[in-house]
């Protein structure tokens, strides 16, 4: 899997506070985290289209991320921005789950 | 195929752990790539013991080492184990230590479906890889049970991750926290079940002690006690009290107890060097005493003391000595003589224990005082008191140290027990002891035991005098033992009488004498008057011999005359 500056966020003129930076981490292209990759493209296309950045990171290339970030778990995505940060971990296969864990949609 | 067979033939190898005694216990060290758990309550030392094995690996084995840390962070952690003089900057700059601080936060952490934990794995991996790592602690693994609500995963995971340890063979701690009902709160034990240690900490009457016990090691023998262990400047301690085994060679050599009468009970020539001595007795009956005379008596010959006081501060034991003829200051101030007084509730057993330890080892006494023993089991039980005297002793005769240990028996109590039962690792028992009589109270000192050597069985009177401890015979006579004024009045009275004898004796001499006198004055007398008489009796005899001369001439004369002849002549005579 390679970075993927998906999403059409260069197309997107809106401030850079708008932005949702998420972090994908893997470990190699294992059944979990294509089925992650997918679910969070998914996710993201329905309810954030235009304003966010997905970067994927193979710590089977570079472990030493995993200490940085504090990853224990694969897959992990991880929203850099907007602040606080916030860990997901799992496959994403549950949507309701993955919005509030993003806080797109609020708990109830 | 053979290979193989001969490599499992030599059985379970083991890693030092570099730890004081426990190396000892587990006769080797842990199984050599294997996990070994470590479990036990908050603050027994769970983290230090694994940190230690990684410190001592690094240093003395040449075995760098993980610590993987779920609970403190890398800062914490290098502060607080910099009190055990552990420099983990250094070590992890020269890559012989690494540390992995894993924060795990709940309330950061969402879950969605499916996940596993390579994410530990590939750090963990690559933090083995990146120094080479021999060794690795996860401290506390179980504190994923709190970040993670997925148990299964995580129990699925944990089990993967310890065998993919064992698989890159790596020789591993891993610390739990002590449940209710089981070893570990959250069932670590089904997991970890090549060697498992138990730490804990134990508060009994106000004194804590903790204490280390090997549940389990597969494939080894172990010592299965609970043996007390001690956190120190030096890091941890474990005190195993048969580690050091009855092994010890023995001189036969002398040594003076400082009171010559005492040397010559013991037969003539005092203790035996490095031998145990028990001095027993009530209250107040000069055990003290006859330790500071051991103890001036090594000191005059030249030799290390170290007086270990539970009851006197050292000031005040020299003074009182003083006042019994011995002068300990001057040792203090030559060097010869340490004291070491403390309380013995100021911490616990081992901690005494280890102290102890710590003075022989720098000051390296020959002889060894402990004032009182019995004072310890204020802060342990009997047996761990006897225990710990056992070890103590089992150190000193390693090392042919004399030690004298005093105890004090209750004074109802049978005198011949003493309170911690130590009497039967003491090898010469003095028993000191209130003689009460006649409306006072003396002391007597007698001999118990003295092994291999042929000592007295006498009572002797026990005397503090201004020039010390003296001893002397104690009166035995048909109204039994008397002591103290009650000897000396016995005394004197039998001197009366002894003078009256010898007065009756005189006035008999004299009169015999003076018979023997009359007797031969009266056999000069008789025989005197015998004199006389036999001068009569010659006189007598000679004038009769004269006489019958006379007569025969007559005859003769007469024959003469009537002209006989010589047959009538003949016939006549």
């Amino acid at each position: 899997m390679k970075r993927k500056g998906a999403g059409g966020a260069g197309k997107n003129t809106k401030p850079a506070a708008d932005i949702w930076e998420l972090r994908l981490y893997v470990a190699g292209q294992t059944p979990k985290s294509l089925t992650a990759f997918a679910n969070l493209k998914k996710i993201c296309e329905e309810h954030l289209k235009g304003k966010y950045h997905i970067e994927v990171i193979d710590l089977l290339k570079n472990p030493q991320l995993a200490q940085g970030d504090q990853i224990l778990a694969i897959p992990t995505l991880v929203r850099n921005l907007p602040q606080p940060i916030k860990k997901i971990i799992g496959d994403l296969s549950n949507t309701l789950r993955v919005l509030v864990g993003l806080d797109i949609r609020p708990r109830t | 195929m053979a290979k193989e067979k001969a490599r499992l033939l030599r059985g379970l190898q083991k890693v030092r752990t570099g730890i004081e005694g426990l190396d000892e216990i587990t006769s080797g060290g842990l199984p050599k790539g294997r996990p070994t758990l470590v479990c036990g309550g908050a603050g027994s030392g769970k983290t230090l013991l694994g940190m230690e094995f990684l410190v001592r690996g690094a240093t003395r084995f040449n075995e760098p080492g993980v610590f993987m840390s779920f609970e403190e962070s890398a800062e914490e952690l290098t502060k607080n184990v910099a009190s055990l003089g552990f420099d983990l900057n250094r070590l992890t700059a020269s890559k012989r230590l690494l540390v992995d601080y894993v924060h795990i936060e709940r309330s950061e952490i969402e879950e969605t479906g499916e996940y596993d934990l390579e994410g530990l794995f590939i750090r963990l991996g690559n933090a083995i890889d990146s120094i080479g790592a021999k060794r690795v602690v996860l401290d506390t693994i179980e504190s994923l049970f709190a970040g993670l609500p997925n148990t299964s995963i995580l129990r699925a995971e944990l089990r993967r991750l310890f065998r993919w340890l064992k698989k890159k063979g790596m020789t591993a701690i891993i610390t739990g926290e002590r449940g209710d009902n089981a070893l570990t709160r959250h069932g670590l034990e089904e997991y970890v079940s090549d060697c498992v240690i138990l730490l804990d900490h134990r508060v009994a009457n106000q004194v804590s002690t903790r204490r280390l016990r090997i549940v389990k090691y597969r494939g080894s023998t172990h010592g299965t006690n609970e043996f007390p262990f001690l956190i120190d400047e030096r890091g941890l301690a474990v005190m195993p009290i048969t580690s050091l085994g009855l092994k010890h060679t023995v001189t036969s050599q002398r040594i003076s107890t400082g009171i010559p009468r005492l040397d010559t009970m013991l037969g003539g020539k005092g203790y035996f060097r490095g031998s145990s001595i028990l001095v027993s007795g009530t209250a107040g009956t000069g055990k003290t005493s006859v330790a500071a005379h051991f103890v001036e008596a090594a000191c005059r010959r030249g030799e290390r003391s170290a007086f270990f006081a539970f009851e006197e501060s050292p000031s005040q034991i020299i003074r009182n000595m003083h006042s019994i003829g011995i002068n300990l200051q001057q040792w203090v101030e030559k060097g010869l003589l340490q004291f070491h007084a403390e309380r013995p509730t100021v911490y616990g057993l081992e901690a005494h224990l280890a102290s102890m330890e710590k003075i022989f080892d720098l000051f390296k006494p020959r002889v060894v005082i402990v004032d009182p023993v019995t004072n310890l089991s204020s802060v342990a039980s009997e047996t761990d008191v006897k225990a710990m005297l056992i070890r103590l002793l089992d150190q000193m005769k390693s090392n042919q140290t004399t030690a004298l240990f005093t105890t004090l028996t209750a004074a109802s109590g049978p005198l011949e027990l003493t309170e911690v039962n130590v009497s039967s690792i003491a090898d010469t028992w003095l028993l000191l002891r209130d003689i009460e009589l006649g409306g006072e109270r003396n002391r007597g000192l007698y001999i118990l035991k003295s092994r291999g050597m042929a000592h007295s069985n006498q009572i002797r009177e026990f005397l503090l005098t201004d020039k010390g401890v003296d001893l002397i015979d104690v009166y035995v006579g048909p109204s039994g033992v008397l002591t103290g004024s009650a000897r000396i009045s016995q005394e004197s009275h039998e001197k009366d009488v002894e003078l009256t004898h010898q007065q009756e004796i005189e006035r008999r001499k004299l009169n015999v004498e003076t018979k023997r006198k009359a007797l031969e004055a009266h056999i000069a007398s008789l025989r005197a008057q015998f004199q006389a008489e036999e001068q009569e009796l010659q006189k007598l005899t000679e004038q009769e011999k004269m006489r019958q001369n006379g007569v025969s001439k007559l005859r003769k004369k007469i024959a003469r005359m009537r002209k006989e002849d010589e047959n009538s002549e003949r016939r006549n005579r």
